[in-house]
C-alpha cells in the first residue's frame, strides 16, 4: 500500500472543504480526483506531500520520496535548469557530498533525456516554454526516484500537442519508476489515458469512486454532468443559480 | 426588524469600516510580530546548529554577502555622502562666524560616526536590499516555489533566511565603515568650498572627533540593523499570499517595518552607550 488515506477532514477558517474523505492507491497506480473548481482537489495534494495538515483523519504513505510536479511548474526561477534538477541531491542532507559533479551531472542528463529535453542544462527557466518548464519539473520530481508522485493538474495551460506529451511522460514515469500517483486534473483525456482510477468531489465529499473507463460510459449523475461539461445537474456552480 | 435594520445601517458607516480596519491592521500587527519572533528564534537556533554541526551554507552566504555590500554600496555612499555634504555645508560656515573652525571636523566625525553613517546606510539597505529579498520571496511563496522547496525537504529557513541574515549580520558593518569614511571625506571637501576650512585644520580636528567607542558601538548597531532587515524583510516576504498585489503589500511591509525597526534598535543603543 502506498498511500492511504482515512477519513480525512479539512476547514479553512471554518469553512469545510473536504469531509470525511477516503481512498487507497497501490503502488503502480494512478488515481485521477476530479471535480469542480475549488473542490478541495489541491488540497488532497498539499494534505499527502505533508505541505498542510489534517484537522483529522490519516494519511499512511509508504516509505521513500514523494515528489510533487506543481500547476506552474514551481521552478526556482534564480538557478539554471541543471541547478533545478540537481537541487534535491545538492541541498539535502541526506544527499550532501554523496553524489560527485560529474555524476550529478549524469544524472541530470539522464533525467532530462526521460523527458525529451537533452541538452538544455544551461537554460533559465524563463527561457523555456510552459510545456519546457513543465518537463523539467518533471524530471526535478523524480530525482530522487519517488516512491509517490503528485500532479497538480499538470496539463494545465498547455497546448492539445504539449498536453499529450506531458500525458505521455506521466504514463512514462509509471513504468519507470512505478509508484502511486495522485493527479488533480480537469481534463478527460488526462483521464482517459493515464488514470487507473478516479474519484470525484463535490461539495466535500466524493461523490464517485470507480475506473476511468465506467466513468465515461455511465458513471453517475455527477459524472455525468462532468463529462458532458453541463450547467445542468447536481452540481451547482457559484453564479450558475 | 428594527435592530436587524440599525446593524445594517451601521455596517455601512464610517465608523464601522474604521473600526473594522483599526482591529484588522492590529490583528496584523500581531501577527507579523510573532512571525518576526518565530523566525527569529528559528534562524539563531538553525544557524547555531549548522555552525556547531559544520553544516553552513557558505556558498550560498558568500552569494548573499556579494549582494549586500556590493549592490548596495553605491546608493550607500549617495545617500551618505549627500547627507554629509549638505551638514557640513551649513555647519561649517555658522562655525566659522562663532570662531571654531578647529571643531568642525571633530564635530562630522561625531555625528558621522554615531549616527549618521550607520542610520542612513541602513535607509539605504533597507531600499535596496530589503525590498528585493521580501519581493523575491514573496514572489518564491505565491509562485508555490517555497512550497516546491518543503517538498523536495529543504527547510526554507535554512535555504533563505540564514543566509540573508548571516550576510546582514557581517556586511552591514563593512558597509557602514566604507560609508562612513566616505561621509568624512565629502564633508570635509564640502567645508573646504563653502568655509575655505583647510585640509590640515579638518584632519587634525577629525582625529579629536573620533573615538574607539564611538566605532565599535556604531559596528555593534550595524550589524544588528543587518541582520534586523534580513530578518523582517525576508520574514515579510515569506508570509505573502495572493498574486502581485499580496508581493506588493508584503514589500511595503518590509520596509515599513524595516524603518521602524532600526529606529527602535538606534534609541536602545543610544540609550544603552550614551545616557
Amino acid at each position: 500500500m502506498s498511500i492511504d488515506v482515512r477519513h480525512l477532514k479539512k476547514s479553512f477558517k471554518g469553512k469545510t472543504v473536504l469531509d470525511d474523505i477516503s481512498f487507497k492507491v497501490e503502488d503502480g497506480e494512478i488515481l485521477a480526483v476530479v471535480g469542480l473548481s475549488g473542490a478541495g482537489k489541491s488540497t488532497i495534494l498539499k494534505l499527502i506531500c505533508g505541505l498542510t495538515k489534517p484537522d483529522s483523519g490519516e494519511i499512511i504513505v509508504s516509505p521513500g520520496d514523494i515528489a510533487m510536479v506543481f500547476q506552474y511548474s514551481a521552478l526556482f526561477d534564480s538557478l539554471d535548469v541543471y541547478e533545478n534538477i540537481a537541487f534535491a541531491l545538492k541541498e539535502r542532507k541526506e544527499f550532501k557530498n554523496k553524489y560527485t559533479e560529474t555524476q550529478l551531472k549524469e544524472i541530470v542528463a539522464q533525467k532530462l533525456k526521460l523527458v525529451g529535453l537533452e541538452g538544455i542544462e544551461d537554460k533559465m527557466p524563463h527561457e523555456l516554454s510552459g510545456g519546457m518548464q513543465k518537463r523539467v519539473s518533471f524530471a526535478r520530481a523524480v530525482v530522487t526516484d519517488p516512491k509517490t508522485i503528485l500532479y497538480d493538474e499538470p496539463t494545465a495551460g498547455l497546448d492539445p500537442v504539449s498536453s499529450t506529451m506531458i500525458e505521455d511522460y506521466i504514463v512514462r514515469l509509471k513504468d519507470e519508476f512505478n509508484p502511486a500517483s495522485v493527479i488533480v486534473t480537469h481534463q478527460l483525456s488526462t483521464i482517459q489515458r493515464c488514470a487507473t482510477k478516479v474519484i470525484m468531489l463535490y461539495n466535500t465529499k466524493i461523490v464517485y469512486s470507480g475506473t476511468p473507463q465506467d466513468m465515461i460510459n455511465g458513471g453517475n449523475e455527477y459524472t455525468k454532468q462532468f463529462i458532458e461539461a453541463s450547467i445542468q445537474g447536481p452540481m451547482k456552480v457559484a453564479g450558475s443559480d | 426588524m428594527i435592530q436587524t435594520r440599525v446593524i445594517e445601517i451601521f455596517k455601512q458607516s464610517a465608523t464601522y469600516a474604521l473600526g473594522k480596519m483599526l482591529i484588522n491592521q492590529t490583528q496584523d500587527f500581531f501577527e507579523t510580530l510573532g512571525e518576526m519572533g518565530i523566525r527569529t528564534w528559528q534562524v539563531f537556533y538553525l544557524t547555531l546548529k549548522a555552525l556547531v554541526q559544520r553544516q553552513m551554507k557558505w556558498k550560498l552566504i558568500i552569494e548573499q554577502c556579494s549582494r549586500f555590500a556590493v549592490d548596495s554600496l553605491p546608493i550607500t555612499l549617495t545617500i551618505v555622502g549627500m547627507v554629509s555634504v549638505i551638514i557640513s555645508m551649513q555647519v561649517a560656515p555658522e562655525m566659522v562666524k562663532q570662531g571654531g573652525e578647529k571643531f568642525v571636523g571633530a564635530l562630522m566625525a561625531v555625528v558621522t560616526t554615531r549616527e549618521l553613517g550607520v542610520i542612513m546606510s541602513g535607509f539605504a539597505i533597507i531600499s535596496m536590499i530589503g525590498s528585493s529579498y521580501a519581493s523575491e520571496i514573496a514572489t518564491m511563496r505565491v509562485t508555490e516555489q517555497i512550497d516546491a522547496l518543503k517538498v523536495l525537504k529543504v527547510n526554507p529557513i535554512e535555504y533563505l533566511f540564514i543566509p540573508r541574515v548571516v550576510a546582514g549580520f557581517v556586511m552591514m558593518p563593512v558597509v557602514v565603515i566604507i560609508a562612513s569614511a566616505f561621509g568624512l571625506v565629502c564633508s570635509g571637501v564640502a567645508a573646504y568650498l563653502s568655509a575655505h576650512i583647510s585640509r590640515l585644520n579638518y584632519v587634525s580636528s577629525l582625529w579629536q572627533g573620533l573615538f574607539l567607542k564611538d566605532i565599535f558601538v556604531s559596528l555593534g548597531k550595524a550589524a544588528c540593523f543587518g541582520a534586523a532587515i534580513a530578518i523582517i524583510s525576508s520574514t515579510c516576504g515569506y508570509l505573502a499570499y495572493g498574486g502581485a498585489k499580496g508581493v506588493g503589500l508584503s514589500t511595503t511591509k518590509a520596509v515599513v517595518w524595516s524603518f521602524v525597526a532600526i529606529c527602535i534598535i538606534d534609541y536602545i543603543f543610544a540609550s544603552i552607550f550614551f545616557f
